[in-house]
């Protein structure tokens, strides 16, 4: 078995579940003979055909509610938003229909809104979002955020057979820069459970996505210059949350770094800190802290982008911060 | 703009290369005598509706079709329920819920938030549906079941099934983004999907010469390049032969059509709106000159129905209105924590915030709201 990319990873899984179940299809824009603006999807239209893999028109909301529609239907659809960044003109169909479909009307929904996420590919305001905090606040959605090839696979693998609405964002940064080799079989991560990145006993990371790399960089500096033992728990699903793994962690290190890409305020970090403070007080020491973008739209030129995002620099001094509190 | 009882009595107009149909129906006596039945039963059940609202037995607001009872069974009774055809309702539209099955003890229980009704209390009025019968439950965000018709009918076209769907949309509706993207998604793909604007001049308060500059809706067909018939929305024969057109033509893969119903809102919005928007004299005068009902009265008598075949219609709908009121006032409330169940497949519940573990009921009395927005005046 040889290795392959993250983003070679989302489209073999996208192969499996085409073979395995008839009902899963893709619909999405340019995703078919051209094979989508990152190419994802490169050669399911050779193989399946543009009937279960439809080119859309530029219509993310229709794309959402047609997913829903043929969903209730039994069939298992796959949506692509170009860029992640679009999926809020799909807002109201994923909040308000989707969300809200088994509940009100106990229709079930099993779909997926998958698509390229993130920052430091100088992408601009318009092609660098991370939109998962929009949706956190939305019962009836689960969303998770891949930082590895296999989770990215597996987790793509179980969220098209969820039974509910699955979003899947991907993180664009790490479409070519990591390799690794699929576990054998049918690989399958289940949606809700954390990974343990990197084991440590004196400060504990709480992370997903892009910025899991970025704090294991960080720990394995902090472990030569500092000597500290950091801990680096990789979320992989934000909705459910893995509250378990994150209790442990705190109850293991005492001292709690949360670090996402996201902008601050109303943030995932926030929420993941009042879970924490209302379950597991008592084992803090330190203040919990956050490192995360600052609360700016993201700019394009790369010392701007570069100063709003989280680097590698800013998790060390969080880490020293917190170790030496 | 003040609008014309008469204007929308012309007949089915027939237009971008849309067949025009044999005028004579193909209706049996007994279908004819069964359009009359839900036309009635849509009116009826309405008004033991108002008496309950009155009675504060209705928790939410209250929305009516008076007047435009034809348009919703006439156009959903153009569907074949033994080939699953599924519609998409909208507010004005519970006639073409009955004509699909549905019953008028899950209607009221629905609008009394009645723990056994078809969305256990979670959902309001006429918003619930049966994918078995053959209706999906609209939400209140308008045009937004256009895509999700599109969907449904993207899926008959996949599997090859002989199936066709209908989504009602109004006026209003016609101007949101929802509506463009699905309607021009659901072109492209030849879905086979019928479009039902149901143009009854209002929106809440806004008349349509604020809604569109377009001259008449049916236009926007053109745009997308599919077929587009309007037709008297008040005649519910009319209304049955157009749609009747659009499903043959989706059935046989002839893509999308719009059809656009012209009707009239004689209640407002909602039961608390006073209507004062309304030019005077207006409504009376649909009313008087262009009842739905009333006009078919004088179809099937013309047409030699006995006095006692109609009666009996009438007779049969307040008996199955009083015993579906009886049914539904003797159902219990839900049960409080049944609202933490099925946000998800898995887990199937919601847990209790701690503060309400172990508690069953919120608050000792349920207090109703006063009114929606507006009081009656």
């Amino acid at each position: 078995m040889s290795e392959i990319t993250y983003l070679e990873a989302i489209r073999e899984g996208l192969f499996e579940e085409m073979d395995r179940d008839e009902n899963v299809f893709c619909l999405g824009e340019d995703i078919g003979v051209y094979g989508g603006a990152f190419k994802v999807t490169e050669g399911l239209h050779a193989k399946f055909g543009a009937e279960r893999v439809i080119d859309t028109p530029i219509s993310e909301a229709a794309i959402i509610g047609a997913a829903a529609g043929a969903a209730h239907m039994g069939m298992r659809p796959v949506c692509e938003m170009q860029f992640i960044d679009f999926i809020s003109t799909g807002y109201d169909m994923l909040t308000n229909y989707v969300a809200t479909a088994r509940y009100r009307a106990m229709l079930p929904c099993p779909m997926v809104v998958r698509g390229p996420s993130g920052g430091y590919v100088r992408g601009g305001p318009f092609h660098s979002q991370n939109p998962e905090a929009a949706f956190l606040h939305t019962p009836g959605l689960k969303i998770v955020y891949p930082a590895t090839a296999s989770d990215a696979k597996g987790l793509l693998k179980s969220a098209i057979r969820d039974e509910d609405c699955v979003l899947y964002f991907e993180h664009k940064y790490l479409y070519r820069r990591i390799k690794e080799e699929m576990p054998a079989g049918d690989h399958v991560v289940p949606i809700g459970k954390a990974r343990l990145a990197r084991e440590g006993t004196d400060v504990s990371i709480i992370t997903y996505a892009a910025t899991v790399w970025k704090a294991l960089e960080a720990a394995q500096q902090v472990e030569k210059e500092d000597g500290l033992s950091v801990e680096v728990l990789d979320l992989r699903s934000l909705l459910p949350m893995d509250d378990e793994a994150i209790i442990a962690t705190v109850k293991k290190t005492n001292r709690v770094l949360i670090v996402h890409e996201d902008t601050r305020t109303g943030g995932v970090a926030g929420e993941i800190t009042a879970r924490i403070t209302e379950s597991a007080f008592e084992w803090l020491d330190a203040p919990i802290l956050r490192v995360t973008a600052a609360d700016v739209p993201l700019p394009y030129s790369p010392p701007l982008e570069d100063y709003v995002l989280p680097q590698t620099s800013d998790i060390v001094l969080a880490i020293r911060k917190l170790a030496a509190y | 703009m003040a609008r014309s009882a008469t204007t929308a009595s012309k007949s089915a107009e027939t237009r971008h290369g849309a067949e025009r149909a044999n005028s004579t129906t193909e209706l049996t006596r007994a279908q004819k005598l069964e359009l009359y039945y839900y036309m009635r039963l849509t009116r009826s059940l309405e008004e033991r509706l108002v008496n309950l609202y009155r009675q504060t037995k209705v928790v939410g607001g209250l929305f009516r079709s008076l007047g435009q009872e034809a348009d919703a069974v006439g156009s959903a009774y153009a569907l074949d329920r033994t080939k699953g055809d599924i519609l998409s309702p909208l507010i004005r539209n519970l006639g073409s819920m009955l004509v699909q099955g549905a019953r008028p003890t899950e209607i009221i229980k629905q609008y009394m938030a009645k723990g056994d009704s078809p969305t256990r209390g979670r959902e309001l009025n006429i918003h619930y549906g049966d994918l078995v019968r053959g209706f999906i439950g609209q939400i209140s965000h308008l045009g937004d079941m256009v895509p999700v018709m599109a969907g449904v009918t993207l899926s008959f076209k996949m599997r090859k099934e002989n199936r066709v769907g209908l989504v009602y949309v109004g006026d209003g509706a016609t101007s949101t983004g929802a509506f463009h993207e699905g309607i021009n998604f659901a072109a492209v793909q030849r879905c086979p999907l019928v479009v039902v604007v149901e143009n009854n001049g209002y929106a809440y308060s806004t008349p349509l010469s604020k809604q569109t500059a377009a001259k008449q809706l049916v236009d926007k067909a053109i745009g997308y390049g599919i077929a587009g018939e309007q037709a008297d929305g008040n005649d519910v024969i009319a209304t049955y032969e157009v749609t009747k057109r659009a499903v043959d033509r989706a059935r046989a893969g002839g893509g999308v059509t719009l059809v656009e119903l012209m009707t009239y809102r004689r209640k407002g919005h909602a039961e608390h709106d006073n209507q004062s928007y309304v030019p005077a004299g207006e409504i009376d005068r649909w009313a008087a000159q262009n009842d739905p009902i009333d006009r078919y009265m004088k179809t099937l008598r013309a047409e030699g129905f006995e006095e006692s075949e109609i009666a009996a219609v009438d007779t049969r709908v307040v008996e199955e209105i009083n015993r579906a009121t009886d049914e539904a006032e003797a159902s219990p409330m839900p049960d409080p924590t049944d609202s933490l169940v099925g946000i998800y497949a898995d887990p199937p519940a919601a847990d209790a915030l701690w503060f309400r573990e172990g508690i069953k009921s919120a608050v000792k009395e349920h207090e109703r709201p006063a009114s929606w927005g507006t009081h009656d005046v």
